[in-house]
């Protein structure tokens, strides 16, 4: 779901970016204030784990593939402030080293993948996580590239590259399917962590 | 937590360097989008800044599949460094401020 850069024009990528500035610089003020320390190094972890998780690209139907975006995996272990630093590191490094997103759409990749999806996703597991962690994790991951993919349609629909009523329902349409990936893996590992009985899930300061 | 660091680190660098040359070639979510509903093309040759390892091929290497885990391993290093980094940054600022 990285946008290349040439999909956005200067309103929406300035627009994204401004916005994008904004909310980082709240999880900064947020995670400085409460992140302990030992913790520092599991962050390290989370977001070399899902950068790995990224290139792993699987078949859904129809010739698409997709790949976990990890915005509510790292929400659900560090909170939302930190999972939206994670993604920033790991957008950043896929833009500069790797050419994967454009850096004039690197805002609005941050936002629909770094602050979009773990805020919402992280809203969506508090809601229902008295069903249980693993089926909360599914269903909050589900709904963050569903909300992710319709962020990035809106986007283009703004840059005048796809009007909505074309990008809207064909982007929804592929991530309904992607999102299950997305469920999927994140339920496997918070679904791990909860069987080896891992200090993640009770001893992080989630922030 | 010392162990998760370890089995997390293992499992990234094992995801990274042995599973990517698996994983689908086929155009995600946002390309095939782009491909069927005909914009594409607005992002070739787009490209603001030429990145060292473009499409998380590692250049100078002949087997694709070998090139991928280069690029996955490097990726996956850089990325620990980073986070780590700026986690320990945050962290530093947090205690020069409680001085001051």
């Amino acid at each position: 779901m990285h946008i290349p850069d040439g999909f956005l024009d200067p309103k929406t990528w300035i627009g994204c970016s401004a916005i994008t500035v904004a909310m980082l610089s709240a999880a900064v003020r947020r995670t400085k204030e409460k992140l302990a320390e030992k913790q520092v190094p599991l962050m390290g972890v989370m977001a070399a784990f899902i950068f790995a998780a990224q290139m792993i690209n699987f078949p859904i139907i129809g010739g698409t593939s997709g790949h976990l975006v990890g915005g509510v995996l790292a929400a659900v272990l560090f909170g939302p402030f930190s999972a939206s630093i994670i993604m920033t590191v790991i957008l950043l490094i896929q833009c500069f080293l790797f050419n994967d997103g454009g850096v004039t759409a690197l805002g609005a990749n941050i936002l629909n993948m770094g602050i979009i999806a773990p805020f919402l996703g992280y809203a969506v597991y508090n809601a229902l996580r008295g069903v249980g962690n693993v089926i909360a994790s599914f269903f909050a991951a589900w709904v963050s590239v569903v909300a992710a993919a319709a962020a990035c349609a809106l986007e283009l629909a703004v840059s005048g590259t796809s009007p909505l009523g074309v990008a809207l329902p064909a982007m929804l349409f592929w991530h309904l399917f992607i999102g299950v990936g997305e469920g999927v893996i994140t339920a496997a590992v918070v679904g791990y962590l909860e069987r080896v009985k891992s200090d993640l899930l009770t001893e992080i300061v989630k922030v | 937590m010392r162990k998760e660091i370890w089995i997390g680190l293992v499992a990234a660098l094992i995801i990274a360097g042995i599973l990517s040359p698996f994983a689908s070639p086929n155009p995600d979510g946002l390309e095939k989008v782009a491909e069927t509903k005909g914009f594409i093309d607005k992002g070739e040759g787009k490209e603001v800044v030429r990145a060292p390892i473009p499409d998380y091929v590692m250049p100078g290497l002949a087997s694709e599949g070998v090139a991928t885990a280069f690029a996955g391993i490097t990726g996956t290093v850089v990325t620990f460094v980073a986070a780590y980094g700026i986690g320990r940054l945050v962290q530093r600022r947090k205690a020069a401020d409680s001085k001051g």
